[in-house]
């Protein structure tokens, strides 16, 4: 059976800029277990695109396989979504992006989704820089199939069963700034004031823009030993910064005006503030941010926040010198060459 | 020795070593008897691999027009000592070896009944050139130069043909036309007789054209209006992509701004293409891929989304040998069914089976067309003999001015104008239902594209009754399908016997000339080329009609028959199978000898006496 959210909100609910109201940014009710971290970063998500006021329909949600990927299904009902196979959501996005590079790109994957079956493809979506937010609900389990360990669950943690994980993990992050991603964040789907000032900058990066979001699984890790429960998470989490985005045209305040503050434009003049916590971290800086994670890895600390920024890259547009038309807007008289052409061309092959 | 002429009808191997450059002397030497106005069929028979080992280069000419390649060498020019031992043992009686006699021949590769055309080509070479490059390459220039005083191949065509081929780099002219010079002076000095086998010119090719199948799929990506090719390399399709990156970079840039309409990308591997492919064209820009056996195996998942979801795609197979890595470099049609039923479930697929070049462009350029129309991936079945060698086909054409069939695809306008948008409601009562391109409309036609089950609505459910209302709409559609796709083809007016012989792909050049010399003996048969899956009613009324019915393939089992079995119950014991699976094209007269076994004949004597010769490096 389907489920829909009741349309009746009430009347006076706040617009945005373009007139649209929030609800005008949710989907169908979730099918999700009640409190799960996927719902929350859902809710984020919607905060953040009524508060960018991104036309939905400029908006194109791509998914793999798993309880993240069917999360499209339960925000932005006005954008077009496309739910593919299993860890395959990168490769449908580039061909996506490249038939129109005038729409807004995300990508909502899971732990296994990226880490495991979709590791080849999301390597190589950050390799060619394709611009699009892509977010990882990384719960390191694999609730679909009832709680096994997933490539992200951390060395030593427990499932529910009382298994304990053997292996390393793959820190995504750390990955993702190796391969030369330009936007790197990590947050937690408990902490919505980080969440969506992360979500509306990496919507704003003009290329590949990962954000981790560690998101408890309730019904099947979240149990004593794990080290992806709200408990765990909340005991061990540090941030690297406060985050907060100004978007373009707004008056700039100084808020964060401070000695330990850093302000950043975005290419298309929206600002960044962070406000440092972590000492000795720049997040422009990609030793210094593979530092951080490693020293908050050696302390048993989940790194959260921004925590690798390279605006000046190119994405794969600027890459390839597509032209600036989207090449689905392209015509025949454009595409075609004309018919003696065809005849010079047999001409040539007798 | 010397008896009756045989103008314009035998068969020339060159045997080569792998990457010494010879490709380009020997598609002269082929392009030079098309020139003549000949009828001629060039294949290269070429190994897995990137320098060193055998290959062949075999160039059958054919006054009578026969295309299919022909069992038995009347003329061996042998380049490479390492297969020299097979190639002389594979020669019938009374044919011709040219080979490098600066070494004279050992005693073991001596036969008597064979004819010996020794050209000193490492002498020459020493002699002319200080370079051991170019003692290599002009040693390929100077056996041409030879076999045009041996055959009477027009010294003036090659010499045209080299001009075209170095222009902008004009100082490698002369040389190359001293080489043609020094093989041609050499023959003249040394040898009295022109060969019992000869050219004569001709007028028989009017405008067609010599051009392989793989550059002229990319012209039909190009003339089709697609503007992403997501690929991975692999034989024998790579040189798909490669053309339609030339052929993009040459008329596809836009003058003004410099910037490309189109986008190539070279993904990690299979899957990743066939995704990018399904991507763009959800977004509605035209796609495509092209693999082969090994590539199509590793997108079966997608295609199955792509079946199911209703996006359009277009994925060019270049068929070789298979299973497994199989012969990588070597033909056969033997991804009919993975390709026909390609995913897990309910699934199939639209398939267009070219056999020409004009073929292939057509239906490349066509398939686009047809992706958006039906919205399903269409797959082109090509094949290596069809892809990576130059045929004589028809000249490339199109009928007017062409406007892309876009399909059901709804405007801003009339989302604007509709009750609610449905995207699996089947509105035509055709089974195509109308789609949304994404960024349409404000707040109407969006929907979610997915490979679970749902509604008409395109909301997910696990509802029996809509699932099988959805799967027997998409039923519907194939049969509406049957009304898009190439029809077959026929090769009589009427019908002439109760026989009939089924054929598709490159088989059609052998099938055709097998069918020609059977009739010669009074063995008449229908036939029909089939040109598309899936099969209309041409299809089941030509098996209806005929008693018995041969189905000449290139692959072990049978599987355009299993396939027309399959889809349409006919009785097994109707359709015969003619098979060949060596890798290498089909005879004619091996299907022949197949056929006269079942009638009980006796094949055709001027052909039965050729031996088979088998190509192997010793």
């Amino acid at each position: 059976m389907s489920f829909q959210r009741p349309n009746f909100r009430h009347p006076e609910l706040p617009v945005n800029e373009l007139g649209y109201r929030k609800k005008d940014y949710e989907g169908s009710l979730s099918t999700l277990c009640a409190g799960c971290g996927h719902d929350s970063i859902g809710g984020a998500l919607i905060q953040a695109c009524f508060e960018l006021n991104i036309e939905p329909h400029k908006l194109a949600k791509l998914s793999g396989i798993g309880c993240s990927s069917k999360t499209p299904a339960y925000f932005l009902g006005n954008s077009h979504g496309f739910n593919s196979v299993h860890g395959r959501m990168p490769s449908v996005a580039t061909g996506a992006n490249l038939a129109n590079r005038d729409l807004m790109y995300l990508g909502v994957s899971g732990d296994d989704d990226t880490a495991s079956i979709g590791m080849g493809q999301f390597v190589h979506l950050i390799r060619r820089n394709l611009n699009i937010t892509y977010i990882v609900m990384n719960n390191g389990c694999y609730g679909l199939t009832k709680g096994q360990d997933s490539a992200t669950a951390d060395k030593g943690s427990k499932s529910k069963a009382g298994s304990v994980n053997e292996f390393q993990n793959i820190d995504l992050p750390g990955l993702a700034i190796e391969l030369g991603a330009g936007f790197v964040a990590r947050s937690f789907s408990g902490d919505k004031t980080q969440l969506i000032p992360l979500i509306k900058a990496a919507m704003a990066h003009p290329g590949f823009a990962l954000i981790d979001v560690i998101s408890p699984c309730v019904t099947f890790n979240n149990n004593v030993g794990s080290t992806k429960s709200y408990d765990y998470v909340r005991e061990h989490i540090d941030a690297t910064s406060t985050i907060d985005f100004t978007p373009p045209a707004e008056e700039i305040t100084a808020q964060y005006a401070d000695g330990s503050s850093l302000q950043l434009a975005m290419h298309d003049g929206s600002l960044l503030h962070l406000r440092k916590i972590q000492t000795g971290w720049d997040p422009t800086k990609k030793d210094s941010a593979v530092r951080a994670l490693h020293e908050a890895y050696a302390k048993a600390e989940i790194l959260t926040g921004l925590i690798y920024i390279d605006e000046n890259q190119e994405d794969l547009h600027a890459l390839l010198n597509t032209t600036e038309t989207p090449l689905n807007k392209l015509q025949e008289k454009e595409l075609v060459p004309n018919s003696s052409v065809l005849n010079d061309l047999n001409a040539s092959f007798r | 020795m010397q008896t009756h002429p045989v103008i314009n009808d035998f068969v020339v191997r060159f045997a080569n070593v792998n990457g010494t450059g010879s490709a380009s002397a020997n598609n002269m030497f082929a392009k030079a008897i098309f020139r003549m106005g000949i009828p001629v069929t060039p294949k290269n028979i070429f190994p897995s691999n990137i320098q060193g080992l055998p290959t062949w280069y075999e160039v059958r000419v054919s006054d009578k027009g026969y295309l299919g390649r022909r069992e038995g060498v009347d003329i061996m020019i042998c380049v490479n000592p390492q297969s020299m031992k097979a190639d002389i043992a594979g020669l019938k009686s009374g044919s011709y070896f040219v080979y490098d006699n600066t070494k004279p021949l050992h005693k073991e590769f001596i036969r008597e009944d064979i004819n010996y055309i020794g050209i000193p080509l490492t002498e020459i070479t020493l002699r002319e050139y200080t370079d051991p490059r170019q003692r290599m390459l002009f040693k390929n220039i100077i056996y041409v130069g030879a076999m045009s005083a041996l055959i009477n191949l027009d010294m003036d065509i090659l010499k045209q043909i080299i001009s075209e081929q170095f222009q902008g780099k004009e100082k490698l002219i002369a040389p190359n036309h001293h080489a043609l010079e020094l093989g041609s002076q050499y023959v003249k000095e040394h040898y009295s007789f022109p060969l019992k086998f000869k050219l004569e010119r001709r007028d028989l090719l009017k405008d067609k054209i010599l051009f392989e199948g793989n550059a002229a799929c990319a012209l039909g990506a190009v003339f089709g209006g697609a503007t992403v090719a997501a690929w991975y390399p692999i034989t024998p399709s790579t040189s798909v992509v490669d053309a339609f990156s030339e052929y993009a970079e040459k008329f596809r840039v836009d003058p003004e701004s410099g910037k490309n309409n189109y986008a190539i990308v070279q993904a990690e591997d299979e899957l990743s293409a066939i995704g990018m492919v399904i991507g763009a064209m959800w977004n509605g820009a035209r796609a495509f891929t092209a693999t082969s056996g090994p590539g199509v195996s590793l997108m079966q998942e997608f295609l199955g989304l792509a079946y199911f979801a209703e996006v359009p795609a277009v994925l060019i197979d270049v068929q070789r040998t298979g299973p497994s890595t199989g012969m990588p470099t070597r033909t056969q049609q033997s991804d009919i069914l993975c390709a026909a039923y390609a995913s897990h479930g309910d699934t199939k697929h639209v398939l267009v089976i070219p056999s020409t070049p004009s073929e292939c462009f057509e239906f490349t350029r066509q398939a686009f067309d047809l992706a958006d129309q039906l919205q399903t991936p269409i797959i082109v079945m090509s094949d290596l003999d069809l892809g990576m060698n130059d045929h004589i086909s028809d000249p490339l054409a199109i009928n007017e001015d062409i406007k892309f069939k876009r399909g059901k695809v709804l405007t801003a306008e009339e989302l604007e104008n509709m009750d609610r948008f449905g995207r699996y409601l089947d509105s035509d009562k055709d089974g195509i239902c109308y789609r949304t391109i994404p960024g349409t409309h404000p707040t109407r036609g969006m929907y979610f594209t997915r490979g679970s089950s749902r509604d008409e609505y395109a909301i997910y459910t696990e509802d029996g009754a809509a699932y099988k209302r959805n799967m027997d709409r998409l039923n519907k559609k194939w049969e509406t399908i049957k009304s898009y796709v190439p029809q077959p083809e026929f090769y009589q007016n009427e019908q002439t016997s109760d026989l009939g012989v089924i054929f598709y792909g490159t088989s059609v050049y052998s099938a055709l000339e097998a069918k020609d010399d059977l009739a010669s003996q009074g063995i008449h048969m229908d036939a029909m080329r089939i040109r598309s899956f899936p099969f209309n009613e041409e299809v089941s009324d030509f098996i209806s009609a005929h008693r018995k019915i041969f189905v000449i393939e290139q692959n072990r089992d049978a599987q355009m028959r299993s396939l027309l079995i399959n889809e349409m119950d006919i009785n097994p014991d109707k359709l015969i199978r003619v098979l060949n699976y060596d890798g290498l094209p089909i005879t004619a007269h091996h299907i022949e000898s197949i056929i006269s076994k079942h009638l009980d004949v006796q094949p055709n004597a001027s052909k039965s006496n050729l031996e088979s010769t088998s190509i192997s490096a010793s």
